[in-house]
């Protein structure tokens, strides 16, 4: 979503996008005229009158998961988006019987909160799991 | 699901859903607003909205309970023609 046309939309996937994804971008880019939705998420940029880059997750209930804000020069990590959302499936299968420590990517260890991991959680999970 | 949006010369707008927009509620609005910019807290609502959209060809208009039952990531950006 930004603050462009769906007019302009089309002409960026047709023009450039389409050159980068065949087949052109495959879901919906929105338009927010004026930036009236992105004022409610909180990310719209008053003073260069545009969206700042923010992310959200949201789950099957309407629920906000996840945000992240960029400024505009910097870009995202969409392999950090995906893995986020994957965690948050975890938790939502298990209805929160497990949890994702940091570093967790699929095939990984995932903790079980309770009595019996407080103060163990050293035993569970080391360091060096936040990095590989 | 999304419906097709009509074409016009007008540029089409969308917004947030159950927006006041009359000035004889302005005072009102900006009170909305504020307490409305506190719902972007993870565990919160997102607050719903109806925005025009191009996807694959078609002008649609999306809206984003309509994504009720899935995982929906939500990206905002600049803009187009931007570099990152």
């Amino acid at each position: 979503m930004s603050i462009d046309s769906m007019y302009v939309h089309k002409m960026w996937d047709d023009h450039e996008l389409s050159k980068m994804v065949d087949g052109g971008i495959p879901f919906a880019m929105l338009s927010d005229a004026g930036g009236r939705v992105g004022k409610v998420f909180g990310i719209f940029n008053e003073d260069a009158g545009v969206e700042n880059r923010g992310r959200f997750i949201i789950d099957p209930d309407g629920m906000i998961q996840a945000f992240e804000v960029l400024s505009p020069p910097v870009g995202r990590n969409i392999n950090e988006a995906i893995r986020q959302v994957q965690a948050f499936q975890v938790i939502r299968e298990t209805q929160g019987a497990e949890a994702t420590p940091a570093g967790w990517r699929p095939g990984k260890k995932t903790l079980k909160p309770g009595p019996e991991l407080v103060g163990n959680v050293w035993k569970e999970w080391k360091t060096k799991m936040a990095f590989d | 699901m999304a419906e097709k949006a009509k074409v016009g010369c007008a540029r089409p707008t969308g917004g947030p859903v159950g927006e006041e927009t009359s000035e004889e509620t302005a005072k009102e609005t900006t009170q909305v607003e504020k307490e409305v910019k506190t719902m972007t807290q993870v565990g919160k609502k997102a607050p719903d909205f109806i925005a025009p959209a191009y996807q694959k060809g078609q002008f649609i208009n999306v809206q984003l309970s309509e994504y009720l039952g899935k995982w929906v990531l939500l990206c905002f950006y600049p803009g187009d023609f931007t570099f990152v």
